[in-house]
């Protein structure tokens, strides 16, 4: 295969306002000690569809996903270069402060990770800790809301003093989606959210995803190619650190500009 | 027959066994096709060595301890017993002076009457012993032949010495349990002594505690009230030194699984486990000597001026520090066995990071921390050495932290090395205490057990 120089994929610009971007990378490199994890990335993620960001192992998806709402800061080692705006304000000036950003950008992980606490303990834990909340009965509030956008309520509702570990995993997922939800933030970032849950369990997630879109900017990685074409309106092809293409959902799958993108998709390597 | 020589003995017939099987096993194999037999030489070897040196080396042991009673009856058969008295104390001594000197232990009688029981028992003891000789050396060439017979390509010799491994593990095993179970025998048996003598009642709910080991005639149960003994000991090792140590213990676990890099964890952690290693005693002149006057004098700075020199807080502090290790490494452990998954979800929901460690990670590890907590207290009651030094002796019931404290191992220990006589309910209370101890402990282990044992459970 002969790789010519890669020219940044052009931005593509979308005249439609729910596309207007959230989140703008420029430039981008994420480095794990020596190793460039992420090398020159530039995107631009939409307001109100879900991006889904699409690529073989190792390709760095994941850690670009964790530069977003800067988890890789837990990872000892971990460096990023370049800028990446939320609503235009860089995440990784200095003075600013992470904990209010990951109350803005929220994330579900690729295994469900409840905490050892009921139901409605694991809910109430983000809006207790940002104080979003002073009263019981807001509060009540706000897990049953969560819950119910995470369409998880009704099959909950009469236990919520369970414990979340206690449910299956579909349900732990779906608790978590809650979770995050309950904090009220901007962007749900999703890493992997189904390569744990059994067919059924992924299509009930994907059915939330589609809900929920619209009302917060949604970006998941996923390693399956037909839930990126499912949910998502648009997809990013990541190969070994790099965006190869990056456009509509419909045109990375029907009609992909670039010969990499073609082979991925249709099964040649990954 | 010296235990020593037996033991050549079997070890010398089974390194004959062990070289003949192999040098078989080698021959089985040049003849076999493609040079395969079922086990290795070695295991054939094993396999005879074993089958000579055990049986022969129970037979020993089992011989050794019948022996003396089966040349006793032989020279009680004999004409020259007829001299001995009929039963009682002057028969066995007797008895005894004739076995020492027949067996060059002693040089000569004391009781002239003795002297002519020597000759018999010297010809009773070769006579068994050279039974035993020669039955070791059969049983042992016995056991030998029979497997050495048994040898063949494909004789599974591997999975035989296999079981032979699994049976010295399981008996080694086995060598803790019933010295356990020894322990807790005798324990009962003179804790049954003590109560025929003082009523449990008393000893359990009395508050006076004050045994006189030279006192005659029937126990006055009132002096053995051992209240003060049990909320010493609760004072000093259940809550003064938890005061310190759970909070020491827990913060210093958490500063090392989740600030500490990793270099500082390297070098803090051991560091840390050296409190362990420091023996008690030194710990207890610490207390004595540097901490116990310290004590003193502040108390006596802010007024108190009933403080004593030996004082319960003393010991108890000295005590929390000493079983700090024991809180933070438990602690330390189910910290991080915490899944990671569940710390980055609380940073992702934009908690921070000590708002993740006091609501989500220490309670999952919650009841690690509390198996951990349980079995320092367990350590801390059975703590001897400290309060021997520093705690002191007198039996108060109070709640004074600055005033001298007594606990059941000290009282253990000064009663036990009292000038009482052994059958003295002085003394055997030692024993009682030493029951009560252990049930305590034993308890607050098995329930420390549960503990750790559910909390696996608990985020899967």
């Amino acid at each position: 295969m002969n790789t010519p120089a890669l020219s940044p994929a052009p931005t593509p610009t979308f005249p439609d306002p729910v596309a207007e971007a959230k989140i703008s990378a420029k430039n981008v490199s994420v480095f794990y000690g020596a190793k460039r994890a992420i090398d020159d990335v530039s995107i631009d993620i939409p307001k109100s569809y879900v991006t889904a960001f699409i690529g073989p192992s190792g390709c760095g998806k994941s850690t670009f996903l964790r530069s977003l709402n800067r988890m890789n800061d837990t990872i000892a080692g971990a460096r990023v270069e370049g800028e990446i705006l939320l609503d235009g304000e860089d995440i990784y000036r200095s003075g600013m402060d992470v904990v209010q950003l990951r109350a803005r950008v929220g994330m579900v992980f690729q295994k469900p990770n409840p905490f050892p606490k009921s139901i409605y303990d694991n809910i109430a834990y983000g809006p207790k800790i940002h104080g979003i909340t002073g009263s019981k009965s807001e509060l009540d509030g706000i897990v049953e809301t969560s819950l119910q956008r995470a369409g998880l309520w009704d099959e909950v509702k009469d236990r919520l003093s369970d414990s979340g570990t206690a449910l299956s995993g579909g349900q732990q997922q779906r608790l978590c989606i809650a979770r995050a939800i309950a904090v009220d933030p901007e962007v749900i970032l999703m890493d992997e959210p189904c390569s744990a849950l059994d067919p059924i369990a992924t299509a009930r997630i994907e059915e939330l995803i589609d809900e929920l879109r619209g009302r917060y900017a949604i970006v998941i990685v996923t390693h399956s190619m037909q839930q990126a074409a499912r949910v998502s309106q648009r997809t990013a092809f990541f190969h070994i650190g790099k965006i190869v293409e990056y456009g509509t959902t419909s045109d990375i799958f029907t009609n992909p500009r670039e010969e990499r993108t073609k082979d991925y998709i249709t099964g040649r390597y990954g | 027959m010296s235990p020593a020589i037996l033991l050549l003995l079997a070890f010398g017939l089974g390194l004959v066994g062990w070289l003949a099987a192999r040098s078989r096993a080698w021959a089985f194999r040049r003849a076999a096709p493609k040079g395969r037999i079922h086990s290795l030489p070695g295991f054939h070897a094993w396999y005879v060595a074993l089958w000579i040196a055990v049986p022969a080396l129970l037979f020993a042991l089992t011989w050794n301890a019948l022996s003396p009673n089966l040349v006793t009856t032989s020279v009680l058969a004999d004409p020259a017993a007829s001299v001995l008295p009929a039963f009682g104390f002057e028969r066995d001594s007797m008895l005894a002076e004739a076995r020492s000197v027949a067996t060059g232990a002693a040089p000569a009688v004391f009781n002239v009457d003795a002297q002519g029981l020597v000759a018999p028992y010297r010809a009773a003891i070769l006579r068994y012993e050279i039974i035993g000789l020669v039955a070791t050396l059969v049983i042992a060439f016995a056991g030998g032949v029979f497997a050495f017979l048994r040898l063949k390509p494909d004789f599974t010799a591997r999975t035989r010495v296999e079981r032979a491994v699994m049976s010295l593990l399981l008996v080694a095993s086995l060598v803790a349990i019933l010295t356990t179970l020894g322990i807790i025998v005798s324990l009962v048996f003179e804790t049954a002594r003590f109560f025929s003598m003082v009523s449990p009642i008393d000893f359990l709910f009395g508050t006076h505690w004050a045994p006189d080991p030279m006192s005659s005639g029937t126990p006055d149960g009132k002096q053995f009230g051992a209240i003060p003994l049990f909320w010493g000991t609760i004072y000093i090792g259940a809550i003064i030194a938890m005061i310190v140590a759970i909070p020491l213990g827990l913060m210093s676990a958490i500063y090392l699984t989740q600030y500490a890099t990793n270099g500082v964890r390297k070098v803090m952690k051991p560091l840390l486990e050296i409190l362990a290693g420091v023996p008690t005693v030194v710990y207890g002149y610490f207390a004595a000597l540097t901490v116990a006057p310290a004590v003193r004098d502040f108390a006596q700075a802010i007024g108190i001026s009933s403080a004593s020199t030996e004082s319960a807080v003393a010991a108890g502090l000295v005590m929390g520090v000493m079983i700090i290790p024991f809180v933070s490494s438990m602690a330390d452990d189910s910290i991080a066995a915490v899944p990671q998954a569940l710390r980055d979800g609380s940073l992702a929901m934009g908690a921070t990071k000590a708002e993740t460690i006091s609501k989500v990670l220490v309670p999952a590890a919650l009841p690690g921390i509390v198996a951990g907590v349980m079995l320092a207290i367990s350590r801390a009651i059975g703590e001897t050495m400290i309060v021997v030094m520093a705690a002191g002796a007198s039996a108060n019931l109070t709640a004074n932290p600055f005033q001298s404290m007594t606990t059941v191992t000290f009282q253990i220990v000064a009663m036990l090395t009292g000038e009482g006589s052994f059958d003295h309910p002085a003394t055997l209370s030692a024993f009682a205490l030493g029951m009560v101890l252990f049930l305590v402990t034993l308890t607050l282990n098995f329930i420390a057990l549960r503990v750790v044992k559910r909390y696996r459970e608990a985020y899967e």
